[in-house]
This record gives structure tokens, sequence and C-alpha cells, in this order.
């Protein structure tokens, strides 16, 4: 079994070494890493922006090429919330907390020094957790048949939706609404067109890239257009030799490194629970094992380097179910997996044995980019900081640009520059009305898979609906989603806050 | 509404702020979506649970997402009065959001009519108007800049078959 993984991933090296396929990854990590630090835009807004470039490449260089843009991007997001308190991803909002009294101390250098390594850890730990977890899930996992898969979608689903940001019930509508932008289009089985509207161009569905760029592009820039704090550059004048971090912080970065690892893995593992969640959990306990919990807020190195690890480490993670079940935890890996279906890769168990390229590919290019990443940014950090200065008036302009030029691409078709308009628009309105839109592309991602299971599993069962309950494995999942959903209510009734909430709080992070 | 001490509580049903709650337009905007698909989803053939046909879903999700709706509403009728009613932020910016939604717009009919570059420069320049600090010159400059870059990317590194510059239906470039 180790030993099978061993060689896989031996053969995974030779993949992702190629010299086309290593140069991919190096451009996603070094345009990921310049357009992710930019003020405002965070890997959701990068990825969707970048996905259109990726058309052209072949499959594996592609997603070699977008895993390596999504941690360039969330290594530039973290320069961008240490130095300028600026976070444009969730998970950073922890790292701002002593990240940017540190810089204030003049220690922002080293902050983002300990950054590179504590990441690379958190990110090794779970790639290596990916490596020996994925094929035992994948073996589990192929004995399922439609009610099973169902059911584990739905959990996806609920999971993904009600333990992110935000009210429970609206990440729950967000889901419902992009499952019902994902049933738009001709019905696989039937060819019935459904709420086309009797435009011929919406035969096809919507497109990811304009869901991706409607949501997380424009709609994001109606929200922060003139609406920008002034960006204070007087920190940001950081030099390579300021980034080596002292014998005493090298010691005190150990322990809160290891922890920050355990804490992401064990939240990759509970399914729903991204790197934002692992990232407060991972402050909140490096607080409270602290001799000096009081100091923390004002430059404590602890604080940074802990939640830092423990992102890096759960979002490897998220990789497990992404890649070996075909269900993604969160907004960010669903466009990954968009991105693969729309190169023609079908999702699910039996990825990894129809494409190990991809998959152990894939596995070995994390290394390879995350080494990247260290290697990059050592030398280039200079330049980065040099890019915190560009104010966004000239920045939404050109992310406008990239968003037209990017949907009419993906089919020449002007009808998507309309369509990423529309979306644009509805997702600001929803942003207004307290909505997080990133569900949505979780259940537009898993709607029409969820759909052709369900009516499988209902023609199977002879229309019985128990058939989801009375199957052992399927019964396991509906438990947890009524576990789920029940807690949920119990928070809301019993207590007036989320228990994340709680660290939230003082953060007001949006 | 449990509670009907105080004066503004007890027509809470009715109250003429629950039509500035946030939470409230939120939940009336998902019943929209929710009866949209539940009354359009059973003209595409419903079916039986064991046969689905394509109105199955729709319609199932349509029900499902108005008593997430009704949910949603009902939440406003909690929230005491004066919280909750930033549906439009402080500073609404109308002049800069029309000027990105026209951004794309001018893509497209700058795009159909003229090709890659006008596209490109009115898509930057409208939008670029949008900000409170833009001068004529400055956002001219930008997009001339971002036109040139573009143009270079898209038509020569990455060979988008959309020309650079036609007209009446003449390709120039």
């Amino acid at each position: 079994m180790i030993y099978t993984a061993l060689t896989d991933l031996w053969m995974g090296f030779g993949v992702a070494l190629e010299p086309q396929n290593l140069m991919w990854c190096f451009i996603g990590v070094l345009i990921g890493n310049m357009v992710g630090v930019l003020p405002g835009m965070g890997p959701l807004a990068t990825i969707s922006i970048l996905l259109p470039l990726t058309f052209g490449i072949k499959p594996v260089g592609a997603i070699l090429m977008l895993a390596g843009v999504m941690y360039g991007a969330q290594y530039g997001g973290a320069i961008c919330s240490i130095l300028l308190n600026l976070p444009c991803h969730p998970p950073h909002a922890v790292t701002c907390l002593d990240g940017y009294p540190m810089t204030k101390q003049g220690r922002g250098g080293v902050a983002l020094g300990v950054t590179v390594f504590a990441s690379f850890v958190g990110a090794s730990w779970g790639i290596t957790e990916m490596i020996f977890l994925s094929p035992i899930l994948v073996r589990v996992a192929l004995q399922f048949g439609p009610a099973e898969i169902c059911s584990l979608m739905l959990l996806g689903l609920l999971a993904g939706s009600t333990l992110a940001r935000g009210s429970p019930l609206k990440g729950v509508a967000m889901t419902v609404l992009g499952l019902m932008i994902g049933i738009i289009g001709s019905d696989i089985e039937t060819g019935a067109e459904r709420f086309t509207f009797g435009l011929t161009e919406l035969d096809d569905g919507v497109a990811l890239v304009a869901l991706a760029l409607g949501l997380f592009g424009i709609a994001e820039f109606m929200n922060s257009v003139n609406q920008q704090a002034d960006i204070n550059t007087q920190y940001t004048n950081v030099k390579l030799r300021d980034m080596r971090p002292t014998k005493e912080d090298i010691r005190r970065s150990i322990g809160p490194m290891l922890r920050g690892t355990i804490v992401g893995s064990l939240c990759a593992l509970i399914p729903g629970t991204g790197p934002t969640i692992a990232s407060f959990v991972a402050y909140a306990t490096e607080k409270k094992l602290s001799k000096t919990p009081e100091k923390f807020g004002t430059g404590m190195i602890e604080g940074v380097v802990c939640p830092e690890t423990s992102t890096h480490s759960s979002v490897q993670g998220d990789f497990i179910p992404t890649m070996s079940l075909g269900i993604p935890g969160d907004a960010v890996m669903a466009l990954l997996l968009g991105a693969l279906m729309i190169q023609g890769i079908v999702p699910g168990p039996q990825l990894i044995s129809q494409h190990p390229d991809i998959f152990w590919g894939l596995v070995a290019s994390f290394w390879v980019g995350n080494i990247l990443l260290v290697l990059l940014n050592v030398p280039l950090i200079g330049i980065w900081v040099k890019l915190l200065t560009i104010p966004y008036k000239f920045l939404y302009p050109s992310a406008m640009f990239f968003v037209c030029i990017g949907v009419y691409a993906d089919n020449n078709d002007m009808f998507h520059v309309a369509e990423v308009l529309a979306i644009g628009m509805m997702g600001y309105v929803l942003l207004r009305l307290g909505f997080h839109p990133a569900p949505i592309l979780l259940g537009f991602v898993l709607g029409p898979r969820f759909e052709e299971n369900f009516r499988r599993a209902m023609l199977i069962s002879r229309g019985d609906i128990l058939v989801f309950v009375e199957r052992p494995i399927s019964a396991v999942f509906i438990a947890l989603c009524t576990i789920l959903i029940v807690g949920q209510l119990y928070f809301r009734l019993f207590s007036k806050k989320k228990p994340e909430d709680a660290v939230e709080q003082p953060l007001a992070a949006e | 509404m449990s509670s009907s001490q105080g004066p503004t509580h007890h027509v809470a049903g009715l109250n003429p702020r629950l039509f500035r709650k946030r939470d409230f337009w939120a939940g009336v905007l998902m019943i929209a979506f929710g009866l949209l698909m539940s009354l359009k989803g059973p003209t595409y053939n419903v079916g039986t649970l064991m046969h689905m046909g394509p109105g199955f879903l729709p319609t199932a999700l349509g029900v499902i997402l108005i008593g997430i709706g009704i949910a949603i509403a009902m939440q406003a009728v909690t929230v005491p009065d004066g919280e909750d009613e930033d549906i439009l932020p402080a500073e609404p910016q109308w002049f800069a959001w029309a000027c990105i939604l026209l951004s794309p717009i001018a893509f497209i009919v700058f795009g159909s009519l003229g090709g890659l570059a006008p596209a490109t420069f009115m898509c930057v320049f409208v939008a670029a108007l949008g900000d409170k600090d833009a001068t004529w010159l400055g956002s001219f400059l930008l997009s001339a800049l971002i036109t040139f870059f573009g143009v270079m990317l898209f038509h020569f590194v990455l060979q988008i078959p959309m020309p650079v510059l036609k007209f009446m239906g003449w390709s120039l470039l």
C-alpha cells in the first residue's frame, strides 16, 4: 500500500518535472503570487481571472498551473495582510492581528520570512496526507452506488454552505441557487431545455468562467469601488535582509508550526471546515496555550505562524475529497474542479485510476510549486512590495478588461460577456442582502452530477425514497447531515453566536 | 413576535420598518427565485419518483428555496428596529456602479463593431471613469496602456480569434 503510493508519487514527480509542466507550474505560481499581492484581489478572484488563460493548455499543465496560481495567490494575500492590514481572503484575517503590529514594529520582513517557511511546512504535511489518504478513500468510494454518492454530495453541499462564513440559512439558500443555475441548459437525459427562456446560447448551460468572474470579479469590484481605505505604505519598505528571522524567532515558531499543522489537517478532515475555520481555531489554540495570552495582538510571532501553517495544511487537505471523491469543500476547490471538467475530465473516485498523471502529477507539483514559492518570494519580495502601492483606481478597470476578454475567450462569443454582466449585477445585489456568494459555485459545480445520481438512485430503487436511509453507508451520511442541521439549529437557539464568531467578532474583517 | 409590550412591536408583521430590513428583502428575493422555479418547473414534465422528468428537480428545489426564503424573511421580524437596515452602503456609488456595468457593454458594442483594440480601450476607459479621483487624462493613459498590453498578450501570444481593428466588416489588422 505504502509502496504503491511511493512509486506512484515517483511517477508523479516525473510528470511534474517535465519541462513543459514545470514551466506551467512556474508561470502559475509567479502570476498567482503577483496578482494575489495586489490589494483587493483574493485567491478566488485571481483564479477566476487567470482561469481562461489555461484553456489552451493540456489538462495536466492546466491543473498544475491553476494549483500554482492558487497557492501563489494565497501567499501573495499573506503579504498584503501582513504589510497593509488588508485581508483579501478570510483565512488571512487572523494573520493581520499579529502580522500588522509586527510590521509597525519594523519586523514585517521577519513575519513574511517565517510565513514562507510556515506555509511550506503546513503544505508539506497536507501533501503527505493526500498521498496516503486519497488511495484509501478511493478504494472505499469505488464501492459507492448512486444513492451513496448522492447522500455524500448532500453532506458536502450542506457542510460547505452552513459551516462557511455568515448565516447558515443564507448559505443553504445560496447552494440551492447554485444548484438552480446548474440546471439551466439542456437536460442531460431528455435534452429538454430548462430555464433558457428561448436563448439558444444558454443550451450548454451557464459558463463556469462567467459565473465565477461575475460573482468574484464584477460584484466584488462594485462592492469595493471608492470604498477602499487609504493604503498606508509607510511600512512596506521590506528588503531581503529584513526577512531573516533571529534564533529567538525560530525557537518560538517551531511549536506553533507543529500545532498549526495538526489543527489544519484535522479541520481538513471534517467536510466543510476549510482554511478559514482552521486559521481561527489555530489562533485561538495558540492564544490559550501561550504563557502570555495578553500579548497576542501586539505582534507575537506565534500569532502569525500558527494560523498560516494551519491554513496551508488545511488547503492541501481539502484537495483530498476534491480529487478522490470529486466533492469540493469550498469555492476555491469547486473552481479547480470546474476547470478540470472544462478540460473534459470527469471528477470522482475513478479519476486517480483513469488519470494517474493528473493526480500524482498534481501531488508532486504541490511540492515543486511550494519550493518555487519559497525560491521566488525570497528574492522578489522587493517587487511584490512595490505592487502593493498600485492604487485601486488603476486596478479594477484593468481587471474589468481581463474579465471581459476572459469570458469572451471561453467560447469566442459576446453572449458570455453579457452573461457575466448579468451575473455580476445579481451577485452585487446578493452581497448587499447579506449573502456570501461562494456556495453558489459549490452548488453549480456539483448540481448536474447530483441530479444524475439522484435520478439513477431513484430508478434503481423503483422510486423508493427510503433507499437513502436503508443502505448503511448512505444512512451514515444522511445521519451526519441531520446532525449538522440539528447542531446548527441548536447553536442558533441556545447560544447567540456560532462558536467561530466568538473569535471572529473582534476582527470585523469585512 | 411573542412580545407585544413595545409600541412598535404589536404590529410586528405589518411594521412599515420591516420594509427597510435587509433580511426581509433577502427572503423575498429567495421566495421569488423559488416561485420562478416551482412554477416553471412543472412545465418541463415532472414525471414520477421512479422515472423523474426534467422538471422534477427544479420544482423540488423551488419549493425548498421558498421555504428557506420564508425562514430568512422571518428573521427580519425578530431583529429590533434600527438594526440591519443597511441595504445600500453608507455612500452609494451610483456613478461608479454604472461605469462598471457599462464597461462590459462597451466591450460588447465596440468589440462587435471595431475589434479588440477599441473594445479594450473603451472597456477600461469607461470603468476607470468610475473612480472618484479619476481624471480624463489618467483614464486615457491607463486605457491606452492596457490596450497595448492586452492586444500583445491576447492577440499575438494567446491568439484569440478577434481582429484587432476592423471597420465596416473590413479587418484592418
